[in-house]
Formats: structure tokens, C-alpha cells, sequence
């Protein structure tokens, strides 16, 4: 990978966070009301609304304001929260710990069911099993993942009791955090039992999470399959008297992959999205939920975190896309 | 002529035609909406409450025994409303930035296109959320954060067919002709931008009807006692265990638009504007 080609996109990325950074620091001084009141109520007196807001900083110029908490990130303080005065990276590292447990399994089912329907189904294609499949590919992205997700729950642990409604674990079960990822820290303390626990608790909200990824993988991963097994290549292996399936999966399959890995690396930012609306259904105390509550709360400072945080994900995600993209194709590497 | 066979292809197109029907469908009942409705939407029956699907309430009660078939109906006006609105919202400003940015290149370009994948940098429903946060949480400003969420991908589609359009020997035949820069981009390119554009704003449609709902169900939406599929969805959560059906129904017809818009719009691509495909 040429040094120059990574970091050009590195100085990309730092420019986008820092154009992101204005941005939400200047849309959240266009959130009507004042925090100071917000956190005094309505009885406090002008004096202590104007001594708290100089506490906090608010009664500085906006540039000033822009300049402390530019140099306060770069430091890896994101402020103080204004609801319970924690600091707010902490909070958020809690928090981004539990949704990227979801993200992950909801990527894991994503991806492996999405490229097997959309295998077969370009294997398969025209059979029942191609356009059921693509039938529901396309129910998939229609449909509000907030209904399957409270559906699912009726269904599942409602009405056929077989799946926890919502939490990550059972109550008594949680082990001592030391990774915050539930599956991780349940096995790390020994307890098989409490690893299930956590591995059921997931499976519904990250199926429900996984859903339009899914379909949106099986749809891409289908017509680049398409397109790969009418290639010569395909056919000189197969004339070579290759089994099909070593045809499928090392031939075609590998030169289908680049739309495919684009559209994965896509998704993760719609995973991160849609953990703001599965978090609330299945009460899952991630990011998604706190980023919500925050702003209902106008928590400047817990909310400009979350959406840094958010942002620098998505763009460190497009990065490593685009640098797998280069590993996959040569020829992108040369042109960049 | 070309318009009539784009048509013709349209019908025998499966998807489209289905995409159609539904469509036709929500629109016809959000038109003769009040004449299908049996019972007022808004109006409470507090001895109704919770009710399961009956020969009365098709479609059950709510918690304060509205009639649910009745709010799903006059749901379907405000969002094919949000559809309409929040993708006019997206198109305008995105068409017109990815035409002067196409076309004009160089620092413009370059301006207009890092403005855009800065707002690209957030995910969707978070920006969303958060410009509706920052309008103050209601129906028209849902539709305008859902707007704005969008103008980038109508930006970036309409600019990489205006770098391709603004190469071809016609458009710089009309240049060297002396034709200016309004009547090349109005006459001459924005007319052969339009197939992806039309095809991007048919399935804009749905997502719009999808994220407006979004936040509606988390509370950041239309505000009670409107009956907006995503808040009447909202408001069944807090029900599912005993009363599920308050959920299921707007639910559906949320899925039912939606699916309409992604049929018609997967057919209409496949008509207008094959190379598309992976759109």
C-alpha cells in the first residue's frame, strides 16, 4: 500500500472530522433554550443563570467557545455531561462499547446470510429460491426496522416466550466489566452459562438490526455474481473440469466481492444509524439510545461527543473500505 | 413518442406495474380518505380502549379507543405528503448544487462537494434527528430535516452526470456556438441528467416515508393526536405485550408504501437508466 496514496486519505479524514466538528458545534447553538436554565429550572434567578453559564463557558464569544473545545478533543476530553456532570468520553466509551457488540452481530448475520442468499440465488437463478429470496430482499429494505424489531418481540418473546425481551443479560448475570462486551467478559469470568445468557439476549435485536443490510448484501452479492459467472475465466475454469463449487467460491465469488465489500462497508454506517432505533426498542444501553436521550435532555456536550463519535466512525469505517478495496483490486491502488 | 414507449416498458415491467398498484392504492385512500373512514380519527372513546380487530374497529382501538383502520387512513395523506415534500426538499437544492459543482469544476467543485461529504459523514437518522431537534419536534420540520439529510446524494448523482454530459461534443458544440451557461445547463444538460435523477427520487420516496417515521416513533415527529404512521407505531410499543395490533397496523402501511415506491422505482430504473443498477 503506497505511503502516499494513505495518507492523503488520512488527511481527508482529519479534514471531515474537523468540518464536522464546526458543524455541530454550530447547529447546537441553534437548539432553542438555554442549558443553564435547563439545568437551574425555571425558579433560578438571573445571577445564578449568568454565574453558571460563565462556569460553563457560555457567555465567551463563539469562536472562543469553538477554540477551547477544539483543543479539549484533541486531548481526549469531550466536556462534562450537563445532566450528571460525568465526563462525557467515559460516558460514550460505556455506551459505544455495548452498540458495537450489537453492530458486530448484526454485521456477522448481515454478511453471511446476505452473501449465501445472494450466491444461490446467482447460482439458482429464476428458481423459487432466487425470487423468494429476493422477494424478501426487497420486503427487507422496505420495511421500518421499529415495527419488525416490536413484531419480533411480540412473536418471540410475547407470544412463543423463547427469546428475553429486551436488556443484554439477565438480571444477576452480569459479570464485572472489563472489555464491556458482554460475550467477551461473561467468557473471560469462566461462566459459560452467563455466555449464553448474553448470546441470547443479542440474537433479536441484532437480527432485527441486520435486517436491511442483509438484504441489501444478498441483492449486490447477486447481480455482481451475475455478472462474474459469464466471464471467460469462469468458463475456462469450468472447462477445465473444476467441481463447481471450487469455481464458485474461488473464481467467481473473490472477483464478485469488490461491489460486495463496498456495500458492507456502506452498511456499517446504516448499522450505526439503525442502532439508534433498535437500541430503543430492545432498551440496549448503547450509543443509539443515549445520543437520543441527550438531545431530548439538550446535553451539549454529551450530544456534540456522540455525534463526533458517530461521524469519526463512519469516516475511519469508509477509510478501511477503501483501503481492503485497494488490497482486493491493484488497479485502484495505481490510479489513486 | 419516447415518453409513450418508456411507458409501454414501464407496464410490461412485473415490479413496476405491482409498484404502481400499491401506490395507486395509498394514494386513492388518502384521497377519498374521510369518505372510507368509519369512524372520526381524533375523536377518544374511553370505553373502546385497547380493543382487538372487530366487525366494529376492522383494525382494533387505540389507548384511548380511537378507531385505528380510521387513523391508518387518514395517515396515508400525511405520508404521501412527507414523501412529496421532504424529496422536493432533497431535489431541488441537490440538482441545482450538482449542476453548478459538475459543471463549473475546480474550487466550486471542490467547495460544494466537501460541504456535502460532510454532512455524508453523519449517519442518516442521526442527522435527522438532530436538525429536527435543533427546528423543534414536528410534522413540517420532520419533512425539511429529512429534506436536507438527502440533498447530498442528489448532489453527487447529478454531478457525475454532468461531468460526463459536459464532455459530449453537443454541449460543447452549443459552448462554442456561444451559448451561456444558463441555457446549456437548463436546455442542454440538466434535461439528459434527468433519468437517474427521476428513478433517485422515486425510491427517495420510500426512504423519506421511512425515516419521517423513524422519528416519529422516537418522538421526534408529527405530535399527538395526529395520526402519522410512526408515532401511532410509537405509541403501540408501550402496548405490544396486551395489545399488539396497535402497532401491527400502521406498521404495514408504512411497509405497504414503502415496498410500492421500491417496486415502481426498481422498474423505472431498469427502463430509464440501466447502468443504475447497483443504486
Amino acid at each position: 500500500m503506497p505511503i502516499g496514496y494513505l495518507s492523503k486519505r488520512l488527511f481527508h479524514l482529519a479534514l471531515i472530522l474537523l468540518g464536522v466538528s464546526l458543524l455541530v458545534f454550530m447547529m447546537l447553538r441553534m437548539i432553542p433554550g438555554d442549558p443553564a436554565r435547563l439545568l437551574l429550572g425555571e425558579f433560578a434567578t438571573a445571577e445564578d443563570l449568568s454565574r453558571l453559564r460563565a462556569q460553563m463557558g457560555l457567555d465567551r464569544p463563539y469562536p472562543v467557545q469553538y477554540g477551547i473545545y477544539l483543543a479539549n478533543i484533541l486531548q481526549g476530553d469531550l466536556g462534562n455531561s450537563l445532566r450528571n456532570g460525568a465526563p462525557v468520553a467515559t460516558e460514550i466509551g460505556m455506551r459505544l462499547v455495548a452498540t458495537l457488540e450489537l453492530a458486530v452481530a448484526a454485521m456477522l448475520i448481515a454478511s453471511l446470510a446476505g452473501i449465501a442468499a445472494g450466491v444461490i440465488s446467482a447460482v439458482r437463478q429464476y428458481s423459487v429460491f432466487d425470487y423468494g429470496s429476493m422477494f424478501m430482499a426487497l420486503i427487507g429494505v422496505s420495511m421500518p426496522i421499529f415495527w419488525l424489531g416490536l413484531m419480533l418481540m411480540y412473536l418471540l418473546a410475547v407470544m412463543f416466550p423463547i427469546m428475553p425481551m429486551m436488556g443484554r443479560i439477565g438480571m444477576g448475570n452480569e459479570p464485572e466489566v472489563m472489555t464491556g462486551l458482554m460475550l467477551v467478559d461473561t467468557l473471560l469470568a469462566g461462566e459459560f452459562g452467563d455466555f449464553l445468557d448474553a448470546l441470547h439476549h443479542l440474537v433479536l435485536p441484532a437480527f432485527t438490526l441486520a435486517t436491511i443490510p442483509m438484504a441489501i448484501v444478498a441483492r449486490i452479492t447477486r447481480s455482481s455474481m451475475l455478472e462474474v459467472l459469464n466471464k471467460d475465466y469462469v468458463r475456462t475454469a469450468r472447462a477445465k473440469g473444476m467441481g463447481e463449487v471450487v469455481v464458485i467460491l474461488r473464481h467467481a465469488l473473490r472477483n464478485a466481492f469488490l461491489p460486495v465489500v463496498t456495500v458492507l462497508g456502506l452498511n456499517l454506517g446504516l448499522l450505526l444509524g439503525g442502532a439508534v432505533l433498535t437500541e430503543t426498542i430492545f432498551s440496549w444501553p448503547g450509543l443509539g439510545r443515549y445520543v437520543v436521550d441527550s438531545l431530548m435532555a439538550r446535553d451539549y456536550a454529551a450530544v456534540q461527543g456522540c455525534i463526533l463519535v458517530f461521524a469519526g466512525l463512519m469516516a475511519f469505517i469508509n477509510l478501511i473500505v477503501d483501503l481492503v478495496y485497494a488490497l482486493l483490486d491493484p488497479r485502484i491502488r495505481v490510479h489513486a | 413518442m419516447r415518453r409513450w414507449e418508456t411507458f409501454q416498458d414501464l407496464l410490461r415491467s412485473r415490479s413496476a406495474t405491482f409498484g404502481m398498484a400499491l401506490i395507486a392504492l395509498v394514494l386513492l385512500v388518502a384521497v377519498i380518505g374521510p369518505a372510507l373512514a368509519p369512524h372520526d380519527p381524533l375523536k377518544p372513546v374511553p370505553l373502546d380502549r385497547l380493543k382487538g380487530p372487530s366487525e366494529k374497529n376492522l383494525f382494533g382501538t387505540d389507548s384511548l379507543g380511537r378507531d385505528i383502520f380510521s387513523r391508518v387512513i387518514y395517515g396515508a395523506r400525511i405520508s404521501i405528503l412527507i414523501g412529496l415534500i421532504s424529496v422536493s426538499i432533497s431535489l431541488l437544492p441537490g440538482t441545482l448544487l450538482g449542476l453548478v459543482a459538475g459543471y463549473f469544476g475546480g474550487r466550486v467543485d471542490s467547495l460544494i462537494m466537501r460541504l456535502m461529504d460532510m454532512l455524508l459523514a453523519f449517519p442518516a437518522i442521526l442527522l435527522a434527528i438532530f436538525i429536527t431537534a435543533i427546528l423543534g419536534p414536528n410534522l413540517p420540520n420532520t419533512m425539511v430535516a429529512v429534506g436536507i439529510v438527502y440533498i447530498p446524494h442528489y448532489a453527487r448523482i447529478v454531478r457525475a452526470s454532468v461531468l460526463s454530459l459536459r464532455e459530449q461534443l453537443f454541449v460543447q458544440a452549443i459552448a462554442h456556438l456561444g451559448g451561456g451557461h444558463s441555457r446549456i445547463l437548463g436546455r442542454h444538460i440538466l434535461p439528459n441528467a434527468l433519468p437517474p435523477i427521476i428513478v433517485y427520487a422515486t425510491l427517495g420516496m420510500g426512504t423519506a416515508v421511512l425515516q419521517a417515521a423513524a422519528l416519529g416513533f422516537l418522538g421526534l415527529g408529527a405530535q399527538p393526536p395526529q395520526p402519522e404512521w410512526g408515532a401511532m407505531l410509537s405509541e403501540g410499543r408501550q402496548y405490544i405485550q396486551i395489545a399488539p395490533h396497535v402497532a401491527a397496523f400502521p406498521g404495514a402501511a408504512i411497509l405497504v408504501l414503502v415496498l410500492g415506491f421500491n417496486l415502481f422505482g426498481d422498474g423505472l430504473r431498469d427502463v430509464l437508466d440501466p447502468s443504475l443498477r447497483s443504486v
